[in-house]
């Protein structure tokens, strides 16, 4: 593999670009693996590359329906912060936020991965003794933050609506400096790239028909491309989990819902931070062509459209506008959609299952960009060691029955009430 | 926008309905011996369909009534309605 670095540049310069290496091959499937990931995405293409660079496994086939990076990892809107009041969250994520760090180095990938902070605003007294207490979890774990007043807040984010007269008014928030966001395709392409170099087949255009499943141990995986043989599967297809789930006989505790983003046309830089409403859902932050990526709620019922409606997105853009007036003089440039899937406490699954060799990841709710690298990196502990590592001990498929919810939010079983 | 027929007051936008979820989940007999599995089928554990799926929507800013629906997941499109205590057929 040819190394990207500014002499390459220099050099390929004089061939006017046109001898660079493929990036990743596109390799017709063996008959054998040792190990099948299914779901090409961010969380797929990081765990064959950690199963490759952390535990030598390099015999791997990642299976994509579609093509790499075309579902969540190329439809989120890139958030990366580890602001998690429960344990099993906050050491997870700031495990992942450490990964974020070195992401570019590790992958010889720009991730363009930017700590710009992220601010969680509030709208009244007892909302900064919530995060007063969520910022005393963070900083217990490690984790960096801080609790800012109205003063401070208005000195960070002057164009959010500081007026008097207003129906939320900002009464101050928690932010969590080292918080960012990262390019989201190139964190598919990095993965995707390094996993190629090291002997993982990225097999795209290939759709799972069926498994099979013998003695309650997994014997290979039938697809649109053959059947291939493997005794570990591990499962990383997010709102398509539930589809995969029925061929397998299986019943999760995931609904799959539909989460709408939206960008405005580009405008000069007006905003360096990533801000979230307190009072209702809409996050927001500019992206370095100048567009102002927002998002907010889910459409609120079951649906697989990848394609949203109209209320949800006046619902979130009214919301955006009652904090920065500003946004109500733009254009809407793009919206889209993401089909996610729903956990019922509102937390991630990475376990093994009923079935030996079948590993699930799958949960991630609006969570799953910035879960990328640890996602990846525990995932494929899971699958090389056959347990549990203790950062995903937490997010184990039995707590569901065992009473052990993850509740970080506290949304209980409707996943549409956020 | 989805346009909901409400088996009461006829068709009707999508903004005066809130969802609730699968319709065909049945709670599990009252007094009766459940194990852990069928409770959790009840609670957690949802199909999720890609498809027609039968759904529970409330005519929230209307008559108020909880009414079923049966909408593709995929499409959007809707098929049938019934009142809440009618069987889905």
């Amino acid at each position: 593999m040819q190394k990207y670095s500014i002499f390459n540049l220099v050099k390929n310069a004089f061939s006017n670009h046109e001898n660079w290496d493929l990036a990743w091959k596109d390799p017709t499937p063996k008959t054998e693996y040792d190990v099948v990931i299914i779901g090409g995405g961010g969380h797929g293409l990081a765990t064959a590359y950690y199963l490759a660079k952390e535990h030598n496994i390099t015999n791997v086939a990642i299976i994509e329906k579609g093509w790499i990076g075309g579902g969540n990892v190329g439809r989120n809107t890139t958030i990366i912060r580890s602001n998690y009041m429960h344990d099993d969250n906050a050491l997870f994520s700031e495990f992942g936020m450490n990964l974020w760090r070195r992401m570019s180095q590790d992958l010889n990938y720009n991730v363009m991965f930017s700590p710009r902070g992220i601010i969680n605003l509030a709208h009244s007294d007892a909302q900064m003794n919530v995060y007063a207490r969520r910022g005393n979890s963070m900083r217990l774990n490690g984790i960096d933050a801080v609790l800012l007043n109205r003063e401070q807040v208005k000195e960070i984010i002057p164009m959010a609506d500081f007026s008097e007269n207003v129906r939320f008014p900002i009464f101050g928030g928690l932010m969590q400096p080292s918080a960012g966001t990262a390019r989201h395709d190139a964190v598919a392409w990095g993965y995707a790239r390094q996993a190629d170099s090291m002997g993982v087949d990225i097999i795209q255009n290939c759709e799972v028909t069926g498994f099979d499943v013998s003695g309650g141990k997994i014997k290979g995986v039938r697809t649109s491309r053959g059947e291939i043989k493997t005794k570990k599967i591990g499962l990383c297809v997010a709102g398509s989990t539930n589809i995969l789930a029925e061929k397998l006989n299986m019943r999760l505790p995931i609904e799959t819902h539909l989460l709408q983003a939206c960008v405005s046309e580009p405008v000069k830089p007006i905003l360096d931070r990533v801000v979230t409403f307190g009072a209702g859902h809409f996050y927001i932050s500019q992206s370095d062509k100048g567009e102002m990526v927002m998002g907010g709620d889910l459409d609120g019922y079951n649906s697989y459209a990848q394609r949203g409606n109209l209320p949800t997105l006046q619902h979130v853009l009214t919301e955006g506008i009652a904090m920065m007036p500003f946004l109500s003089k733009l254009k809407m440039l793009r919206t889209w959609g993401g089909i996610m899937d729903m956990s019922m406490d509102g937390s991630p699954i990475i376990d093994k299952t009923h079935i030996e060799g079948l590993y699930l990841n799958c949960g991630w709710c609006y969570g799953g960009f910035k879960a990328t690298p640890a996602s990846g990196w525990t995932f494929a502990h899971t699958i090389a060691q056959d347990r549990v590592h203790e950062l995903n001990a937490g997010y184990n498929l039995n707590r569901f029955s065992t009473g052990h919810l993850l509740d970080e939010k506290g949304l209980g079983t409707k996943t549409w009430i956020s | 926008m989805l346009h909901i027929k409400c088996p009461h007051c006829g068709m009707r936008s999508q903004n005066e309905f809130s969802y609730g979820g699968d319709a065909s989940v049945k709670r599990p007999e009252l007094n009766k011996e459940v194990s852990d599995l069928e409770w959790d089928n009840f609670v957690y554990n949802r199909k999720s369909l890609r498809g027609k799926h039968w759904e529970l929507w409330q005519h929230l800013s209307g008559c108020r009534q909880w009414i079923k629906v049966e909408r593709d997941t995929a499409t959007h499109e809707i098929f049938k309605t019934l009142k809440a205590d009618q069987e889905i057929s």
